[in-house]
């Protein structure tokens, strides 16, 4: 079973879940990341997701075996979609399941935080008026001239 | 010879996917300076490195055969 993946067809959810159950579990939290239409008012018609294949699966397994040693007992899955993704579509899902459910909640926490810092896969905004790659982990900041500017990382 | 791979807005800017390039024995900031220069890429101090799919540090030494990823800021989830 592959529990880290890149897909590039519509995530099934519950087949992400799946891979997480567990006797030993009192809690499966699921994170599902959708693309949404406005971002600080301008509206997105679109997205293109676009991953080094190879790395990021070996990120998001990086990123299980975090959680697995910081929350004992816990079993995590995450898929990632590329591709072209419409308004509601889902991007992300990450299942983690755990003994006991605040766990649950903060490694599934974790995962999301982690997957916007170490995981390399970017997003490309369409909107009516042009497309761009956005450029840092918060979803903040585009770069309008295709380049971080000077103050742009430490955010 | 090495492959060195572009991603998002740097290969737009590249205007390919990857080259090959002599980078052995290099350190990776000799060569982020060298293909910033070669493709015309600024601001490459706030790229990522990645040596056979692991982020290196700017003094490590690329090996023959050796393959490197720049990876500007992600933006996934």
């Amino acid at each position: 079973m592959k529990f880290f993946e890149i897909a590039k067809d519509p995530i099934n959810t519950q087949s992400v879940i799946d891979k997480v159950i567990q006797r030993e579990a009192g809690a499966i939290t699921t994170f599902i990341g959708t693309v949404r239409e406005l971002t600080h008012g301008k509206k997105t018609l679109y997205l293109v997701y676009e991953a080094y294949e190879p790395m990021a699966v070996k990120k998001l397994a990086q990123i299980g075996t975090e959680i697995e040693e910081r929350w004992p007992g816990s079993k995590v899955a995450i898929t990632h979609r590329v591709g072209k993704l419409d308004i509601t579509d889902i991007a992300v899902v990450i299942a983690v399941s755990t003994p006991h459910r605040a766990d649950a909640y903060e490694a599934n926490r974790y995962a999301i935080e982690r997957i916007k810092e170490i995981v390399p896969i970017w997003k490309k905004e369409h909107w009516e008026d042009g497309q761009e790659w956005i450029g840092n982990q918060l979803e903040t900041v585009a770069y309008p001239s295709g380049k971080p500017e000077e103050g742009d990382l430490g955010e | 010879m090495n492959k060195v791979l572009f991603f998002a807005h740097l290969r737009d800017s590249a205007g390919v996917e990857s080259v090959e390039f002599a980078a052995s024995g290099k350190t990776v900031a000799d060569l982020k300076e060298l293909i910033s220069e070669q493709f015309g890429l600024q601001n490459f101090d706030t790229v990522m490195t990645a040596i056979n799919e692991e982020f290196a540090t700017d003094d490590e030494v690329i090996q023959e055969g050796d393959t490197i990823a720049f990876i500007p800021p992600v933006s996934g989830g």
